[in-house]
């Protein structure tokens, strides 16, 4: 399962990161690394981006980048 | 001298510990990449002076957008004697990975603790010492918002200047990405010091966040609040703005008059319809101006900017665009000019020029002056703050309509990736300096171009001086009948086309001339326009003035930062084509219905 598909209001474990190097470090810098608990907060309409939450910080990234964040 | 720079990501409070440490006043704001360039301010720190200077906020010293490449070229390129990392303590789970890799260049550092007030209310609880164990480095807690901790700070700053190292320029190919050492290492340290109890969330927030996100209500929201704002604009700011004229005329009556009534015509014309009358008429804003300044401070310091790339992403993303476009069109509701600055945070070169494209449209306060003179001369009271938010309902529009025309020319595969910061509010401080800063600002311009610009406008509607002010024999008048072809047909007449030709300058312009071109103080011009003109002229005069180039220090930095001709061309020439359209459209189409 991907951070994409994770159902609003559910928490996953970040188990890899695929994508190219380059947003690979910067969805790191902004706290989604391995092994940290991810929670999705809400959607916004029309597939538009999605707010996470991962320890204090939250986040609005994209279903395209989201899909890219997989959970264990 | 010693230099010191403030490094950390964006939006930890990096220009406010600036501000605070200088006494400088850097803008502040609730929004990463607030600061895009290099800001510096000497200090004196112990017994000598010291070059702080403020930095763009960096992810990771990996970053290539043009922000992040600012702040990389300038450790490469200067030495500097201590690096101050800058960290949000609420959360240093991902905000040590950046002092990690700073420690790797080896140079003298100093790691701040900023925004500790919220770290406390949070119950997050941090072992500084357990830092300083293991990461080597003094560590000092601060809140730079409220001020505690400064003290500290200095005196941490002072020691670690004091510790004899020659200042080095940093050798950042040196530092590898980030590993999986550097990760582990990361959990090691925040486990040793750093206790963040389990929920720990800012529950204001996400209630204010559940009204202001809502999937329907939204976006309806954001619009009623506009509305309202410009309501503020007229119920507190006109009748400020009638006691700032009332006061300029009484000065001009019986001070300035009597003092230069034996003096030679000319030089009195000058005097009074010129500088009087022109600055005169710009300066009456100055209260609008610092209200709505105060707004967007509010508003920009309280976080909601990135929850307006929330809601707007997915619209501007089928633009070619992305919800930090929409932002960076909020922020140019101020001035273009920060807000053209401001896109380089992003890194396509696509989505960056197709935002500068497009922030030229947003309705700046110096355009907000001219349509609140004009929709209140020529409408009712309460239809006032309706027509003037058709008319940002409008600057949208455009904004949108021209992006759908360039979005394939200027590609753009961005990803979206955003920090939501808890809402905070501006303290009185903040506003102050905020609103100072823009007094200054408008203040300066008055006196500069807005001053040479009416005193050309002066000069062409003057001369020669034997016949009556801009009237067809006038330089003035001759240059306006050039432009009646194009001008007449929008239902703008020659005397009103005069202050658009010079508004190309800066929209101040537009009504200092008026006050010129009628021979008027702030008082008179507003009888004079509304004899003058009906709601459809006034209305298209007002698109043209909208959508047309703002004013010369938009083209510039349109040009620097763009660094092409072709596109500053482009930039340029598209709306003045566009303006002249859609007034056409308007006015004929006003007409032909019957009005
Ligand atoms: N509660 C609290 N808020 C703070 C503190 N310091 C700064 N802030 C707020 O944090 C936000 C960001 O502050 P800035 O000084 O603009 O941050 P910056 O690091 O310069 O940001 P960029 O220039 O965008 O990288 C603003 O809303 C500040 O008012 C603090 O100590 N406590
Ligand atoms: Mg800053």
């Amino acid at each position: 399962m991907t951070l994409a598909d994770l159902p609003t209001g559910q928490t996953g474990t970040i188990a890899s990161l695929a994508g190219d190097p380059e947003i690979r470090t910067r969805i790191q810098s902004l706290g989604l690394r391995i092994g940290r608990d991810v929670a999705v907060i809400r959607r916004s309409r029309f597939g538009g981006p999605i707010q996470v939450r991962i320890g204090t910080t939250d986040l609005l990234i994209r279903p395209q980048q989201a899909a890219q964040v997989i959970l264990a | 001298m010693k230099r010191v720079a403030l490094l950390g990501m964006p939006n930890t409070g990096k220009s406010t510990f600036f501000n605070r440490l200088t006494g400088a006043s850097a803008k502040v704001g609730n929004w990463p990449g607030i600061t895009v360039d290099l800001l510096s301010a000497n200090v004196l720190l112990g017994s000598g002076m010291v070059e702080i200077v403020d930095l763009p906020g960096i992810y990771n010293l990996h970053g290539f957008a043009e922000d992040e490449r600012v702040a990389r070229t300038f450790l490469e390129e200067n030495p500097v004697d201590l690096l101050l990392v800058v960290t949000n303590a609420t959360q240093l789970d991902r905000q040590l990975a950046l002092a990690l890799q700073l420690q790797e260049l080896g140079q003298p550092m100093l790691l701040i603790l900023n925004m500790i007030d919220e770290a406390r209310r949070l119950g997050i609880k941090i072992d500084e010492q357990a830092l300083v164990d293991d990461l080597g480095v003094p560590v000092v807690s601060v809140s730079a918002k409220h001020g505690f901790g400064m003290d500290n700070a200095q005196s941490a700053i002072i020691e670690a200047l004091g510790k004899a190292h020659p200042a080095r320029k940093a050798q950042l190919e040196k530092v590898f990405h980030e590993d999986d050492a550097l990760a582990s290492r990361l959990e090691q340290v925040f486990h040793d010091a750093v206790q963040v109890p389990l929920t720990a969330t800012d529950r204001l927030t996400d209630r204010i966040d559940r009204v202001l996100l809502h999937p329907w209500l939204g976006l309806p929201l954001f619009f009623l609040a506009m509305l309202l704002m410009f309501e503020a604009v007229y119920t507190l700011g006109a009748p400020l703005q009638d006691g700032v004229a009332w006061v300029l005329e009484a000065i001009k009556t019986d001070a300035v008059e009597p003092a230069i009534s034996g003096w030679n015509p000319v030089l009195q014309s000058f005097i009074l319809d010129g500088v009087f009358d022109g600055i005169g008429t710009v300066l009456s804003f100055l209260p609008i101006i610092i209200l709505f300044f105060l707004f967007i401070a509010i508003v920009e310091d309280s976080g909601y900017m990135s929850r307006a790339a929330f809601l707007m992403d997915a619209f501007m993303s089928r633009l070619g665009l992305d919800g930090r476009a929409f932002v960076m069109q909020l922020m140019g509701f101020g001035c273009n000019v920060p807000a053209l600055m401001g896109t380089r945070v992003m890194r396509s070169r696509g989505l960056r020029l197709l935002t500068m494209m497009i922030i030229p449209f947003s309705l700046c306060s110096a355009r907000l002056q001219v349509f609140v003179f004009f929709t209140t001369a020529i409408f009712s009271a309460w239809a006032a703050p309706l027509v003037l938010f058709s008319l940002y309902l409008a600057s949208f529009l455009a904004a949108f309509l021209t992006a759908l025309i360039y979005r394939k020319r200027l590609p753009n595969a961005e990803p979206l990736l955003l920090e939501l910061p808890p809402y905070r509010f501006p303290t009185i401080k903040q506003m102050w300096l905020r609103g100072w800063r823009e007094v200054a600002h408008f203040v300066r311009e008055a006196t500069g171009f807005i001053l040479l610009g009416v005193i050309l406008v002066w000069a062409l509607t003057h001369s020669p001086f034997d016949v009556p002010p801009a009237s067809p024999d006038t330089l003035a008048g001759q240059l306006a009948s050039l432009f009646a072809p194009v001008f007449a047909p929008l239902g703008i007449d020659h005397l009103m086309t005069i202050a658009l030709l010079f508004g190309f300058v800066a929209k101040e312009v537009v009504l200092g001339a008026m006050a010129v071109i009628y021979g008027a103080g702030d008082t008179d011009l507003a009888g004079i326009v509304s004899g003058r003109t009906d709601w459809v002229q006034a209305y298209s005069f007002m698109l043209f003035v909208l959508i047309y180039t703002p004013c010369l220090s938009t083209v510039a930095v349109l040009k620097q930062e763009s660094k092409s001709w072709r596109f500053t061309g482009l930039a340029v020439g598209w709306p003045l084509l566009l303006a002249w359209m859609v007034s056409f459209t308007f006015y004929q189409g006003a007409r032909w219905l019957g009005f």
